[in-house]
């Protein structure tokens, strides 16, 4: 990580994602205290579903995107010791994903792209919005095929040696993104690209529905991937022990891949164009990708308590004590795992196939993903930034204090926030209104949940806030000597030497995730061929 | 004369699949698992298990399932379609005495407006939409589903208890997404009376 030029592509890629994020924090405040109703000079639906819509692009497509791939260069160089296979291409990955975003943000915020970022054919926005939206998504291509070709590359060079772990959990999710993004590209270039353009005059909204299905769930575990890998090759070694684990780690990464994509009907219980069938074979596929969930919650556990035991920890929770809270790393993941244990009992009832109605499509769901993205899984890339900023700036972190309290606020901003969120979904109210104009006692129930939430977002905003300011500070401090950190992954108990090739590889599992993805999408796509269905022509919103 | 070879290709193919997966097995024996870890694998696969359990056991024998069943309808042309003409819209009564209820949603309401349904009586609603996507739900109930354009939405269910409940729309379906709802009354049993015939009930209750 001495070369400046992969430096400077790792640091544009996480600057980029870092404000987006930023932006659209401030877009979340608005739209809580908009919800909310107490401000009636704010009230415009509008404005607000505008803000919405570039809210959940930025969050869910620009930060991750960008940070993911920044991730990947800078574990692909530390882990392989190797300099970016191309840098020429992956410059042209970010250019192109960077144009994708400005092109999408122009109908975005002058409020003619209002479909929300799930898109919602037979609404339409302009075409530049989803051509915007597809250069993200082939820019991000580019750097699928770069970590790729560098995994190929180190194999090659280093016949039978097992691949680091950083290196294959990435190698990984970007096999996991090609496949994932797929479903969504077919909607986009076959379905909403023509029908805003005019080529064609219907379209099908259940097949858009059944193929945007296909990419809605594993892009969550694109976006989770980077936290799990560094619970596994940063946090035992920040706690100061060790990876309880390499081979299960690339077993957990295994089954988070290819279970986490022949499931995506999950989000689709309560439609109608597809039979109760498929959605109980999806159903029990998505339960199935709870087992590598539950093997790294036992997997960082276990490191975790080796640390404490070594820093001096007695007692069955003397561990927990001792271990050094005071570690951006450390603090993080328990933080995280705290987030993901409530999470994922939310997610659980979420999975649950006919107990979804209870709360489909209500306040609970937006409480659900804020808690295990915007909580689990964002917590961990603030992390990542402050262990990566040191090396990538080559500066000391300007405060590691404030970094403490910015992870603290977070986590405390995140718990007020979600709470009521969930709690006003039991309530019966729907997720995605701009304010309550239903005449009905049902409502007056749900004032003081809209209260807590505007202090949550407040202090997770003062938090966003902090969180730029601390990376800013760093890079911009003048360099006082020659300061170099490097990146250090964590050793297992367990060193391997060798392992079968499936576990070192994912051209096996290429395989598994197609024959997989044939099953379960294979008829419930091409019954839409052979239905007498009649398209909907385009609605504007 | 061809289904020799292809025969003893097959059984080829299948041999080399066998030991392929012997092999798989044999190094998945060999991969170094903790003994607490192999416990707690074990502890999770049961309680994945169980609850896959109870979901497979209440959708196959007690038909607990969420709305499937695919049927198309043109969502253009939805007056001139019989079922979902104007007059047959709202609550109606076959001779065996079941209740259904036929809806349908636009911008930005349910109509009818008001319907009047019975307590502890399986009631099928039948939604369908003029325009875009829609969603509807009925809190505190589990009368939820989406209403996609172009098919029918077909949900069987009981309200437990009488009362006055909203009907919302719970999915974006535009700008005016949040005026889309409308009422539903759940009358005992005892006091619900089947209407006649199904008049066309276009007066707004909604304030």
């Amino acid at each position: 990580m001495n070369d400046a030029a992969t430096r400077k592509l790792a640091l544009s890629h996480l600057w980029v994602a870092f404000i987006a994020f930023i932006v659209a924090c401030f877009m979340g405040q608005y739209q809580v205290l908009e919800r909310s109703g107490f401000i009636p000079a704010l009230d415009s639906p509008s404005v607000y579903f505008a803000s919405v819509s570039t809210h959940g692009v930025l969050m869910a497509f620009v930060l991750t995107f960008f940070f993911i791939m920044g991730f990947g260069y800078t574990i692909a160089t530390t882990s392989l010791k190797q300099p970016v296979w191309n840098k020429p291409l992956a410059w042209a990955g970010f250019w192109l994903a960077l144009t994708g975003v400005v092109l999408a943000a122009i109908p975005l915020l002058t409020g003619k792209a209002s479909v929300l970022y799930t898109f919602y054919p037979p609404m339409v926005a302009p075409a530049v919005f989803y051509i915007g939206a597809t250069l993200l998504v082939v820019g991000s291509w580019v750097w699928c095929v770069i970590m790729l070709v560098m995994f190929m590359h180190w194999k090659k060079a280093n016949t039978g040696q097992p691949v680091p772990l950083a290196m294959f959990a990435t190698a990984m999710n970007a096999l996991l993104w090609l496949w994932t993004s797929a479903g969504v590209a077919l909607e986009v270039l076959f379905q909403l690209i023509p029908l805003s353009l005019g080529w064609i005059d219907t379209v099908d909204a259940g097949l858009a529905r059944t193929l945007f299905a296909w990419t809605l769930h594993p892009i969550v575990y694109f976006w989770l991937i980077p936290a799990y890998t560094a619970f596994y090759v940063f946090v035992p070694k920040q706690a100061g022990g060790f990876l309880f684990s390499d081979e299960m780690a690339r077993l957990a990464f295994i089954v988070l891949a290819v279970f986490s994509l022949p499931i995506g009907f999950h989000h689709l219980y309560m439609d109608p164009e597809q039979a109760k069938g498929w959605k109980l074979l999806h159903a029990i596929g998505t339960f199935v990708v709870a087992l590598p969930t539950l093997v790294t919650g036992f997997a960082v556990i276990a490191s975790l308590e080796i640390a404490g035991r070594l820093r001096g920890g007695k007692g069955l929770f003397g561990w927990i004590i001792s271990l050094p809270w005071t570690n951006t790393m450390v603090l993080s993941v328990i933080l995280s795992l705290l987030m993901l244990i409530f999470g994922g009992f939310g997610g659980i009832v979420n999975a649950s196939y006919a107990m979804n109605a209870m709360i489909h499509n209500t306040a609970w769901v937006p409480g659900h993903f804020h808690l295990i993205f915007a909580g689990t899984t964002v917590i961990m890339y603030f992390a990542i930034a402050y262990y990566f900023w040191p090396t990538l700036v080559k500066k000391p972190l300007f405060s590691s204090s404030m970094a403490l309290v910015q992870l603290w606020t977070w986590f405390i901003g995140m718990s007020i926030l979600t709470t009521p969120w969930h709690v006003l979904g039991l309530l019966g109210q729907p997720r995605r209104i701009s304010s309550v104009v239903y005449n009905n006692l049902l409502t007056l129930a749900w004032k003081p949940y809209e209260f807590m939430m505007i202090f949550g977002g407040l202090i997770l905003l003062g938090s966003a806030c902090l969180f730029i300011y601390i990376l800013a500070k760093t890079q911009l401090n003048p360099a006082a000597e020659a300061f170099d950190q490097q990146i250090e992954f964590a050793e297992p108990i367990y060193a391997v030497e060798s392992l079968p090739e499936w576990l070192n590889d994912i051209k096996l599992w290429n395989k598994v995730i197609a024959v997989l993805m044939a099953i379960s999408f294979g008829y419930p796509i091409l019954q839409f061929f052979f239905m007498d269905s009649s398209g909907s022509s385009p609605w504007g919103f | 004369m061809q289904t020799e070879p292809l025969k003893q290709k097959c059984e080829q193919l299948l041999q080399n699949l066998n030991s392929q997966l012997c092999d798989f097995y044999a190094q998945l024996r060999a991969i170094h698992i903790d003994q607490l870890e192999r416990k707690w694998i074990t502890i999770s696969l049961i309680v994945i298990g169980l609850f896959v359990g109870i979901i497979v056991i209440d959708a196959f024998f007690h038909g607990v399932n969420p709305p499937g069943k695919v049927e198309t309808v043109d969502s253009a042309s939805l007056h001139l379609n019989k079922e979902f003409a104007e007059d047959n819209l709202g609550v109606q009564v076959d001779a065996k005495g079941h209740v259904t209820v036929r809806m349908v949603a636009g911008r930005y309401s349910f109509f009818p407006k008001h319907i009047d349904v019975p307590a502890e009586t399986p009631v099928t609603f039948r939604w369908v939409s003029m325009d875009v996507l829609h969603g509807v739900h009925i809190p505190m109930t589990n009368m939820s589903t989406m209403i996609v354009p172009g098919y029918v939405a077909e949900i069987i269910t009981t309200f437990p208890k009488p009362g006055e409940y909203p009907v919302l729309c719970n999915e974006y379906c535009g700008l005016g997404h949040n005026h889309m709802w409308s009422n539903i009354s759940v009358i005992a049993k005892e006091n619900w009376t089947a209407p006649v015939k199904s008049p066309a009930k276009g007066v707004s209750n909604n304030e």
